[in-house]
């Protein structure tokens, strides 16, 4: 049974709590004093590759649990975060503030990053909240080769490398199972994760973080998807109140919604 | 001219290097001459040989790029799915692939099954339905192709410029794609579902790559219901944490769905605190809906969840707090108590 080498991807996003307003230029939405931090569902991953350890549920235990983040130098925060939650050690390849890469870029970065820290489990979140794109798991399995299984909401270790992960899918779940080496993405149900104490923030501060840069890894951050404008969604207007059921009937009536 | 099964197939040969040659938008040329570039392959899911209404809307949103149209399918026993996916209106072919290995939808052997057939095919599109399989099989193959997805569009502006929802929905963005197979997943309520119509498209068996799955598929657990299915339904009538529990939540609801013949959805608040089983969930992280009403019951209206009903025609809320976000967006609220106000309307709706 192969002890556990886990690689945590983690993302630093604007705030799930603030409501993003779309820049004057509409090419993206304004980050500049905005509340930032790290992505919920990265929070999910970190938070069971620990408790992997802690409740020793692998067979072959834990060796390392190494988080990695592509972004900009105040990206080091929740790094940080996540090593207060009991990540060993951080990987920060730094990228110019504003300059996002795209999901097939972050998904061969993760590949290399993997490769070179001999990772046998990659969980990552199932989506980041401020690109809604839900890919970058999928994209990294398919470039390895590895089995993936995503939107977990129960991940349990059996013998002989075999891990079989409960599933959120349309209408219910769903059980797969495979073999290390394998790619994990978490959904909301998975676990409630915890708050770093201040002691283990502390603590945090001392443990490694290595910097390196896209070239380190053969990455160069090329464009495929050209952002034209980014735009404000079209408003609703609350139609106002009604006083009583009668009311709310007679309003749906006219609306012509029953 | 390089044909667009020579730039496919060069994409995937050699995923380092990049093809620069795309296909100029609606490039001065006859409609024809693009028509012979542009073709889309839809991906058509199945379970147990019936064909999910709800991938249909992968159809009409590759219809709207303007070039052919071809559907997928692939499973045990496919030949009857593959039939009425043919009488879909404005398929022109269908590739069916029968083999019972891919009725699981499991991304280890489906997407290099779609790499092969998107190759033979010479597809500049490739089209699925943001649903569970959509979300976990089309990026796993975008890798393959080396293309980088455009996710859960809202709109086509033309055949390389998308529209999307990002940050939960508070904003729209446009994207233009440089990639030579473009790979998408459509948001189902934003297209409407194809019809199975009079259609007589030809069905064509395509290739059995045979890959082998490294996942096996286990088990599954899916909650059964007569009601409406969430995602498509007409009406959805949805609870939040102001139902308590789960008995309440029954015997709030469900009468309340029953009246108006509507599907039962729940907050994220509602889900995680056991009253609702989690595949109800709307939102960000749930299913996205738009029916022509949507009536919120006990739900506060947070930016995760308004960002999966928002574009709903009507809606309706009901809640004690009147500072509650959701009556910003409501078309008709009441301020008051649901545990009286639900049952005094399911009993009015009743008799209405």
């Amino acid at each position: 049974m192969s002890a556990l080498r886990i690689l945590v991807p983690v993302k630093r996003v604007i705030d799930y709590a603030v409501k993003p307003r779309v820049n004057k230029t509409q090419t993206g939405v304004e980050t500049a004093g905005v509340k930032h931090s790290m992505n919920p569902f990265d929070e999910l991953s970190v938070e069971e590759s620990v408790r992997i350890r802690e409740k020793k549920r692998a067979p072959g235990g834990v060796e390392d649990i190494c988080v990695f983040n592509a972004g900009p130098p105040k990206a080091q925060d929740v790094l940080r975060t996540a090593m207060a939650m009991g990540a060993d050690r951080a990987i920060h390849v730094e990228v110019k503030e504003g300059e996002d890469l795209e999901p097939l870029t972050v998904a061969k970065l993760l590949k290399a990053a993997a490769e070179q820290q001999k990772s046998n489990l990659v969980i990552l979140g199932k989506q980041s909240i401020d690109d809604d794109a839900n890919q970058t798991g999928q994209m990294l399995a398919g470039l390895l080769g590895w089995p993936q299984a995503t939107q977990a909401s129960k991940v349990e270790f059996g013998d002989g490398d075999t891990v079989s992960v409960t599933r959120e899918v349309d209408g219910g779940v769903e059980t797969v199972r495979a073999k290390l080496p394998m790619v994990i993405t978490t959904d909301l149900r998975l676990n409630e994760p915890r708050y770093a104490s201040l002691p283990n923030i502390m603590k945090a501060k001392k443990k490694p973080l290595e910097k390196k840069t896209l070239a380190d890894f053969g990455i160069t951050a090329e464009k495929r998807l050209k952002v034209l404008k980014v735009t404000e969604p079209p408003a609703r207007q609350g139609g106002g109140k009604v006083e009583d059921v009668d009311g709310l009937i007679s309003k749906l009536k006219e609306l012509g919604a029953v | 001219m390089i044909s667009a099964g020579r730039r496919v197939f060069s994409a995937l040969a050699r995923p380092t290097l990049r093809n620069a040659t795309t296909t100029p938008a609606f490039a001065a040329g006859s409609p024809a001459a693009l028509r012979r570039l542009l073709s889309a392959l839809a991906i058509l899911e199945q379970r147990d040989g019936k064909l999910n209404t709800g991938s249909l809307s992968a159809i009409s949103a590759a219809q709207k790029l303007g070039g052919s149209v071809h559907g997928f399918v692939a499973g045990s026993n496919i030949k009857p799915v593959a039939e009425e996916a043919a009488k879909v209106e404005g398929v022109e072919k269908i590739i069916a692939v029968d083999n019972g290995a891919y009725d699981k939808g499991l991304p280890e052997n489906y997407a290099p099954l779609l790499v092969e057939n998107i190759k033979k095919g010479g597809y500049t599109h490739v089209v699925a339905g943001n649903t569970a399989f959509g979300k976990n099989v089309m990026p796993r193959l975008a890798a393959l192709l080396d293309s980088q997805q455009i996710s859960d569009i809202t709109a086509i502006e033309n055949d390389k410029t998308f529209v999307r929802p990002i940050y939960a929905g508070n904003a729209i963005a446009t994207v233009e794609s440089s990639d030579a197979v473009k790979v998408i997943t459509v948001r189902g309520t934003a297209f409407p579902a194809a019809k199975v119509g009079s259609g007589s498209a030809a069905v064509e068996e395509g290739v059995d790559p045979k890959a082998e799955s490294a996942t096996e598929w286990v088990s599954e657990d899916l909650a059964k219901s007569d009601r409406p299915d969430l995602a498509t339904a007409s009406k959805v009538v949805s609870g939040g944490r102001g139902l308590k529990s789960k008995e309440d939540f029954d015997r709030i609801m469900m009468p309340l769905a029953d009246s108006l013949g509507a599907a039962v959805g729940a907050s994220r608040a509602a889900v995680d605190s056991g009253y609702a089983d989690n595949s109800l969930q709307v939102g960000q992280t749930g299913k996205v809906v738009a029916p022509e009403l949507y009536m919120a019951v006990g739900i506060s209206g947070a930016i995760q969840h308004l960002a999966g009903m928002k574009d709903s025609k009507v809606i309706a809320a009901i809640n004690k707090d009147p500072d509650a976000p959701i009556f910003q967006v409501a078309d008709v609220g009441l301020v008051g108590d649901l545990f009286e106000k639900v049952p005094e309307l399911t009993e009015k709706l009743k008799k209405a």
